[in-house]
């Protein structure tokens, strides 16, 4: 009684002071720590959890979604204050979020977002933002005036929504016209062969927008086989990406910054544990990667 | 037999009619450029389609032809890497895509295994074995040579556009003039009284499979050509666009009847509607309504000959 008591009045004293009494356990859990993406994302919480106080558990799922739930478990039992998860699945990844919900342990969502339980706040790239990026730098390239075509993602997806939108209010102001907006399914082939259509249909053209990089290097490929100079500019930063815009056969790529996704979750517990609101969606800005 | 004619001329009629309609609306269809970019995007599907047609005619399908072409192509990008020489790299594959495709008759004839389920299964443990052999990244495949193949131009027609006549030739001429050719029709005809009268079915139906998964693999060294790159996930839903090729040429899918000249109208009719859909900038949500459509209509006006 007496201790519950000592409890608190510990937690009703400023955060400030609680810390400086002992360092709050959080746990990170990941999809996976085989893949770059997620490494650098983990670097980037490390690093901020040194400065904000935090001893943070990093635990790999190994994309496994058993994996995932003992994990939780583990962090669950060791009373973690709050537990940022990275889901192998979103629907999967439930049953892991209802066991913290139970012991009252705050939880929040990197990158891919949870079908089911509690979560107090998601973050994760803001592919609006992005498509507005790459459709200003489109617009300054093209100094705000021609033709250009969209490639889009698979109809009714969000990345492909939220990446189109973002572009089309960037070239909204300007002078820029989209002659051709056509769905190329996020893949490499039929970026190629529809933008093998688009050539034909559109004799003047500047500039193609893809929502990903592979249908930005399926329209370079059809490009290719003419003589013609168009911009292409695509999403994701993948590696034949980034060799693309190197080589100038490519204008730009979109690129997501993971270990801003890393640091940004951690600011968020630390927001949270001080009892501060904080967002259900934090989005975090992309980066534009040019020649 | 004039009749008959009229009849085996229909889907060709149809072709006709949707390119006259198609170059109203759009006045860059019928240009020289445009006709060769739409003979380069149908020969993918018109050389998957030939083998589709072999299986066809027998009463089988075949689903794994999407992932023989992204496993095919993903060995093929593997083995140039590793040097091999373009001719050696390309025979292997061709190889790979018989030896593959035999399995899978073998599953059908000596397993009792219905066509839909075995190459089913082979789709699926093809697609797994090229995301594994992949690690579920593209390849690249930029050499030179190799890229001719997909990317070159003969007498200003594309490679692909060669490759594709070569096909449909020669299978027209199996199917036509050869003993195989006509035993092909009699199981699809009546298996039962095939092998009662002394065809050795389980082989013939065994090398269906073996030229359709040559086939396959052949489509997909184009398609890694082309791109210089082989994407572990090529051909995801190119079963479907060959199986309509076939059926929209007037091959029944009961087998036994029906022609590789139908096959190449049915693939140009599949690749002149994609081609006219992107130069129109129809919306992607009607594209498809569109898409349906048509295939709907061209398959009712060729049922109405049986009528």
């Amino acid at each position: 009684m007496k201790r519950s008591l000592a409890c608190l009045l510990a937690l009703a004293l400023v955060p400030g002071a609680m810390f400086a009494q002992a360092r709050p356990k959080v746990g990170l859990l990941l999809s996976t720590l085989n893949n770059p993406f997620f490494v650098t994302l983990k670097d980037g919480a490390t690093k901020e959890a040194k400065t904000a106080g935090f001893d943070l558990i990093v635990l790999d799922s190994q994309n496994d979604s058993a994996k995932e739930m003992s994990n939780a478990e583990d962090l669950v039992s060791q009373k973690v204050a709050a537990i940022m998860i990275n889901p192998t699945d979103s629907d999967a990844v439930g049953a892991a979020i209802k066991l913290a919900n139970r012991e009252n342990i705050p939880v929040i969502t990197l990158d891919r977002g949870a079908n089911s339980g509690k979560v107090v706040s998601h973050i994760a790239s803001d592919n609006v933002a992005g498509g507005k990026m790459a459709g200003a730098y489109v617009a300054k390239l093209l100094k705000s005036q021609g033709n250009v075509a969209e490639l889009e993602g698979i109809a009714g997806t969000s990345a492909a929504r939220d990446r189109g939108k973002g572009f089309n209010d960037a070239i909204g102001a300007t002078r820029i016209k989209v002659v051709a907006r056509q769905v190329a399914d996020f893949d490499r082939a039929k970026g190629m062969s529809v933008m093998e259509n688009i050539l034909q249909a559109q004799p003047d053209l500047k500039a193609v927008f893809a929502h990903n990089d592979e249908m930005a290097l399926g329209a370079v490929k059809a490009i290719q086989g003419t003589s013609r100079k168009i911009l292409v500019v695509g999403f994701d930063a993948t590696d034949d990406a980034i060799a693309a815009v190197k080589a100038g056969t490519m204008a730009a790529t979109v690129a997501q910054q993971p270990a801003l996704i890393g640091s940004l979750g951690v600011d968020t517990v630390k927001s949270i544990l001080a009892g501060k609101a904080v967002p259900a969606f934090v989005p975090v800005s992309l980066k534009l990667i040019t020649q | 037999m004039n009749k008959n004619l009229f009849a085996r001329l229909r889907p060709l009629i149809g072709l006709l009619v949707l390119s006259i309609a198609i170059s109203w609306f759009s006045p860059r269809f019928l240009t020289t450029g445009n006709i060769l970019n739409v003979l380069r995007q149908t020969s993918i599907n018109a050389v998957i389609a030939t083998g589709m047609t072999f299986v066809i005619l027998t009463g089988g399908i075949d689903l794994s032809v999407g992932s023989i072409l992204a496993y095919a192509g993903a060995v093929m990008a593997a083995l140039l890497a590793a040097h091999l020489a373009l001719w050696a790299g390309v025979g292997l594959v061709l190889l790979l895509g018989a030896v593959i495709g035999a399995v899978t008759g073998l599953i059908i004839t000596k397993g009792k295994v219905q066509p839909f389920i075995a190459t089913f299964v082979s789709m699926t443990l093809l697609r797994g074995a090229t995301l594994v052999f992949t690690d579920g990244r593209p390849i690249t495949a930029d050499q030179d040579a190799f890229a001719s193949l997909g990317q070159g131009y003969g007498f200003g027609v594309p490679v692909p556009v060669f490759i594709m006549i070569g096909v449909l030739g020669l299978a027209y001429y199996v199917l036509r003039h050869t003993r195989f050719g006509r035993y092909v029709y009699a199981i699809g005809g009546n298996e039962q009284a095939s092998r009662l009268s002394g065809l050795r079915t389980d082989a013939i139906k065994t090398t269906v499979y073996a030229v359709s998964g040559v086939l396959a693999a052949l489509a997909g060294i184009i398609l890694t050509s082309r791109l210089s790159s082989a994407q572990p996930t090529a051909g995801i839903g190119y079963e479907l666009d060959a199986i309509a090729a076939v059926v929209l040429g007037g091959t029944s899918l009961a087998g036994g009847s029906g022609t590789i000249f139908g096959t190449l109208i049915g693939a140009l009719i599949i690749g002149i509607l994609n081609n006219a859909l992107n130069l129109m900038d129809v919306s992607s949500y009607y594209q498809m309504i569109a898409k349906g459509a048509i295939i709907l209509i061209a398959v009712l006006l060729d049922r109405k000959r049986d009528a």
